[in-house]
């Protein structure tokens, strides 16, 4: 069992998402990030220009099974891709264990990734 | 006068104490906008504070200081909240209104130059200062039938410069004096923490709100459709409507203009069309025809517009990089140094009397020199008011108030939860 956590793009949620979701994944956690990089932005405000080095973007977290962990990167791979600097990382993480809430189960079958 | 035209012109004089009072709502949100969001209860209720502190000294002892007392005098007899002295056509208490309002706006400009690290309680003392002295002295010199506009041959105005002081809706007497308040007030308070580096350049404090400074200014523009035609106090018969007609285009055209100067010369500067400074545009362009806004043609009002606009953005670039005084909204530039051009330009521009127009330099000097005692005043009023509270009370907040913001340790209240 592993944790993928993905960060991506903002423009390229819904298309992660989408895909994701069409390639059996049941469940995944999302959240906004603030990182800070090496890229700058100018900006100006009221006169005064300056570069703004935070960077936004959205982290994925997905836990699933070993055998699932190339075929869901691999889709993050494709639709998450631009070619341009700055398309985000992918970490891949081993997962001691799990338990269900609702029945008290635990191990990587209480997993609900349907492949 | 015909019982009816004294009706139509009271119904004008109140419509535009309404659209000046909504003029209190657009510099609340222009202010909030402009700063972050842990300040946004705090420059709210200063907002408030102007316009409550304003009606009740204004009534009770200001407007008395102001139109009190006959003959051209330094400043009125106080009423004590008796209105029964005013010898006008219109309603006395209408008239009140239309004044309180105009007393309001001055106080009002200040909070923004002042925003995010003033005590709470030092603001109460300032906004009561200026609705009770120091607006309504100068308004004595000028609306109030005092020595700047006194038209009687044997006045001093008249002696010196065969002609008075102008300011048809306050560029000087509202607005400069707002803004060199603003400036001084911000002097003497000091920059926010952070916003000059060790080296001393400037660094940008961005507004927590485009939006709401957008929706103030827009406000305030609206307002000022009182503000200025409003200022005629009479809207019946061919001279009047024809009058509130005229101030209303030319300070709509002043408006866009200063609005469009700025936008193209800060697309020219800095590589793109800046949104923030181009709110202030819009402003600078209002408070600059207000002076005038009865004198000048249409296309003095777009000339008016066009160099408020302009030199706005370089009087803001200097009193930020170079004075460093921080002024988080602009007030200073917007209100000081565009009420002054205003009221300069009016001396040009004015199709009677200006000397652009022929009219000789007589009138120009009258407005040099008006707005050179009115700000004067303004100034020495300003530096002994901030400083003196700043030596028997403090002027700013604790520094660890300024980082976690004012709403919290100064009022308990956030606005955003």
């Amino acid at each position: 069992m592993k944790k993928i956590e993905a960060i991506i793009r903002k423009t390229k949620f819904e298309e992660v998402k989408e895909a994701l979701l069409s390639s059996d994944i049941d469940w995944f956690e999302y959240h906004d990030v603030h990182g800070i990089g090496q890229s700058r932005q100018e900006r100006i405000y009221r006169g005064v220009q300056y570069s703004t080095d935070v960077i936004e973007r959205v982290a994925i977290a997905i836990v699933c099974r070993d055998q699932f962990v190339e075929p869901t990167v691999n889709v993050i791979i494709e639709t998450a891709h631009t070619g341009e600097v700055g398309d985000g990382r992918i970490f891949v993480s081993e997962m001691i264990d799990t338990w269900s809430i609702r029945t008290g189960e635990h191990g990587d079958t209480v997993l609900r990734d349907k492949k | 006068m015909n019982d009816i035209a004294l009706s139509l012109d009271t119904v004008w004089m109140l419509l535009a104490a309404m659209l000046v009072f909504w003029m209190q709502p657009g510099f609340a949100l222009c202010e909030a906008g402009f700063t972050r969001g842990k300040n946004t209860a705090n420059i709210l209720f200063k907002n408030f504070v102007d316009f409550m502190f304003g009606s009740l000294l204004f009534w009770f002892v200001g407007f008395g200081f102001m139109f009190g007392s006959e003959g051209a005098g330094f400043i009125g007899a106080p009423n004590w909240g008796d209105l029964s002295f005013y010898k006008g056509e219109l309603p006395v208490e209408g008239f009140l209104m239309f004044e309180t309002v105009f007393c309001a706006t001055s106080a009002t400009i200040v909070s923004g130059a002042m925003a995010e690290r003033t005590k709470f309680s030092m603001y109460v003392i300032y906004s009561a200062v200026i609705t009770l002295l120091i607006y309504p002295v100068e308004g004595h010199w000028t609306w109030g039938g005092g020595w700047l506009s006194d038209a009687t041959a044997d006045s001093f105005m008249m002696q010196t410069f065969g002609d008075v002081f102008h300011d048809f809706a306050g560029s000087a007497i509202v607005h400069s004096v707002g803004g060199a308040l603003a400036l001084i007030g911000a002097l003497a308070l000091g920059p926010r923490r952070g916003k000059y580096a060790k080296d001393g350049s400037s660094r940008a404090i961005p507004g927590h709100s485009l939006t709401l400074a957008a929706l103030g200014v827009f406000i305030l523009w609206m307002g000022w459709f009182g503000f200025n035609p409003g200022s005629q106090l009479a809207a019946s018969g061919e001279v009047n409507r024809t009058a509130i007609s005229h101030v209303l285009l030319t300070t709509n055209l002043a408006a866009a203009a200063g609005g469009v100067a700025t936008m193209f010369l800060t697309w020219w500067k800095y590589g793109k069309p800046s949104f923030s400074l181009m709110l202030n545009g819009v402003l600078a362009g209002l408070v600059g025809i207000t002076a005038g806004c009865d004198l000048v043609s249409p296309v003095g009002a777009v000339v008016i517009g066009l160099i408020c606009g302009l030199v706005l953005v370089f009087s803001i670039e200097f009193i930020d990089h170079v004075l460093h005084i921080d002024d988080p909204v602009g007030a200073s530039s917007v209100h000081g140094v565009c009420g002054v051009l205003g009221t300069l330009l009016t001396g040009l521009l004015s199709t009677s009397n200006g000397a652009l127009y022929g009219g000789g330099w007589g009138f120009f000097g009258a407005q040099c020199f008006g707005i050179v005692v009115i700000d004067l005043w303004a100034a020495v009023c300003g530096i002994a008011l901030f400083y003196g509270i700043k030596k028997l009370h403090g002027l700013r907040v604790d520094a660890r108030i300024e980082d976690e913001g004012l709403d919290v340790y100064e009022h308990g209240e956030t606005c955003y939860n």
